[in-house]
């Protein structure tokens, strides 16, 4: 196929099968562990430390992760006690993004003209236009964020799905639970390069709730997960390729075509 | 952007604040939000409807794009989106509350979805990021006359309604189920009230954009909650904190040049905590 000709084509369909991979199996179990908001919370701090990190002088990347996995720490030490309180954490989280608007209009002030492109491929994404380097940080971390989440699939879905025998039988829950944070927190910031900050959801629980929709088995859905987001990742790029629409936007249409349809299959498998 | 500095006159800073048109219309605009956003939003909080609240206004900008890219107002693309997606969860609502675990990642991919497709219809236009930013954390600039109409149509009709389905809703937000007993129409309202949260979303993303709605709908009615357990009170102060947080926000972006959504959110933001710490310490001193 001709568009394997092009670099950016082969650098996109790399790194976003990679991103996409991690992102299908841990969001696999953010929906399971019902942390879907906590996904959502994180990405708005992927926005606002990002370009943060750009205004002290750092990289964009190193922003990203470096405020992802501090988030997810703090979220971790809190515990349950940041949970159910959707007012104050929706504030919080407002502010977050308010900051970030901040940074934006610092950075874009500062710089050339050209930079004002920058907060729109944070928040959309930019898979068409990703940096050699980029490249390759995407795809390492996204193989190793999913070789992490299969190694401890195991206990992580015993706990998961029934946390007090878990705990009866040894399984460490609060390093496993903190773990399991850190993993969404550096899927959140590889998925910022691919479908953007706000398109998330898009990569982290369309292809969960799909595969949720298909089969009960976890490893079966698991699996399918992962599939799906790297196969919804793969054909929104060929259709970005030959249709003059944004990557990030065909991406989220196919997940979202797919989702539609596993739900439309699994009422007709129920009626039947 | 002003070309004079600040001074100690405060007449003449406020006759330099609404020296240009876009800025009146800015404040007009801001103002008519500000007071139904305080209203609204103290029943958002009592009713615990602050995601639906989320929901809408990431619904609302596709239809903001929509609406310039077929060469209408944004603020009518809002108001049918928004309304639009209020019927639909009307309608679903029921399978939404179900407490399935499919809920958020349901929730998560419509979202991701329609804010895809907003950022489709922008590209389709053409549309610039500063528009872009324009729609998702607000602006100052480019509210029209059209715009501003439609705003004051739109906040009469709602604060209208509010005002006459007011004590009923109250009833039936604080208790449902002996509201239910009482012969109120509880489902009625909870439809009606979807609605005009709705239209509030619709017209407030105008002026802190669809990712900020929060400051306005939700921190200063959760802040007056906070305050004061007294409804008419806590409306009074809810619309007071709006108010309060827009004007200054304003006033700031335009003397500044910083985006209006960073201060009306700080504002806001601070504001919660600050009261969050004051009633946090005065049940530690008096545990009543």
């Amino acid at each position: 196929m001709s568009m394997f000709a092009l670099e950016f084509m082969r650098n996109a369909f790399l790194a976003g099968g990679c991103i996409a991979l991690a992102a299908g199996l841990v969001g696999y179990f953010v929906v399971l562990r019902n942390q879907v908001f906590t996904a959502d919370a994180l990405s708005h701090v992927a926005f606002t430390g990002g370009l943060g990190g750009l205004l002290a002088g750092l990289n964009l990347l190193a922003g990203i992760f470096g405020s992802c996995i501090a988030v997810s720490l703090a979220i971790g030490a809190l515990g349950g006690r940041a949970r159910g309180r959707d007012v104050a954490i929706g504030t919080v989280f407002a502010w977050v993004l308010g900051l970030g608007v901040l940074f934006l209009s610092l950075y874009t002030t500062a710089r050339s003209a050209a930079s004002g492109t920058l907060g729109v491929s944070v928040l959309f994404g930019s898979i068409l236009g990703l940096q050699p380097a980029q490249v390759i940080v995407g795809s390492l971390t996204g193989l190793a964020t999913a070789a992490v989440m299969l190694a401890i699939a195991r206990p992580l879905l015993f706990l998961s799905v029934d946390p007090e025998v878990a705990v009866a039988r040894g399984v460490p829950s609060r390093a496993l639970s903190a773990l399991f944070l850190v993993l969404v927190a550096v899927t959140v910031a590889e998925s910022v390069q691919a479908v953007g900050a706000l398109l998330i959801f898009g990569l982290m629980a369309t292809p969960a709730a799909v595969a949720q929709n298909l089969s009960t088995r976890p490893w079966v859905g698991m699996a399918l997960s992962a599939g799906i987001a790297v196969a919804v990742v793969w054909l929104g790029l060929v259709l970005a390729f030959y249709v003059a629409l944004p990557a990030s936007f065909l991406i989220t249409g196919v997940g979202f075509a797919v989702y539609l349809a596993s739900q439309v299959a699994r009422r007709m498998g129920r009626l039947t | 952007m002003p070309e004079q500095g600040l001074s100690w006159d405060v007449v003449a800073d406020v006759q330099l604040l609404l020296q240009f048109h876009f800025m009146q219309n800015a404040f007009l605009a801001g103002t008519l939000v500000a007071v139904l956003a305080g209203v609204a939003g103290y029943f958002v909080v009592l009713r615990g409807q602050s995601f639906a609240a989320h929901m809408l206004s990431q619904v609302g900008f596709p239809g903001a794009a929509a609406g310039v890219l077929l060469h209408l107002s944004p603020v009518l693309g809002l108001i049918v989106f928004c309304a639009g997606a209020a019927v639909g969860i009307a309608a679903f609502g029921r399978e939404v509350d179900a407490g399935h675990r499919l809920e958020s990642a349901a929730i998560g991919s419509i979202l991701a979805f329609s804010l895809g497709l907003g950022f489709l219809f922008v590209r389709l236009y053409g549309g610039s990021a500063q528009g872009i930013y324009a729609f998702l954390f607000g602006t100052i600039l480019g509210i029209t006359d059209r715009d501003v109409q439609l705003t004051f149509a739109v906040a009469l009709v709602t604060i209208g309604l509010l005002a006459a389905i007011g004590r009923p809703l109250m009833f039936a937000s604080v208790d449902p189920d002996v509201a239910q007993a009482r012969g109120v129409p509880v489902r009625m309202l909870s439809l009606a009230f979807l609605l005009i949260l709705a239209l509030s979303v619709a017209i407030t993303v105008q002026i802190v954009g669809t990712l900020l709605i929060f400051a306005l709908l939700v921190a200063p009615a959760a802040s007056a909650l906070q305050l004061t357990a007294r409804p008419g009170r806590g409306i009074a102060l809810s619309v007071a904190l709006s108010l309060a947080f827009t004007w200054l926000g304003l006033a700031l972006a335009y003397f500044t040049n910083v985006p209006v959504g960073f201060f009306i959110t700080t504002l806001a933001f601070v504001f919660y905590v600050a009261v969050r710490l004051v009633t946090a310490r005065s049940v530690l001193i008096s545990p009543a």
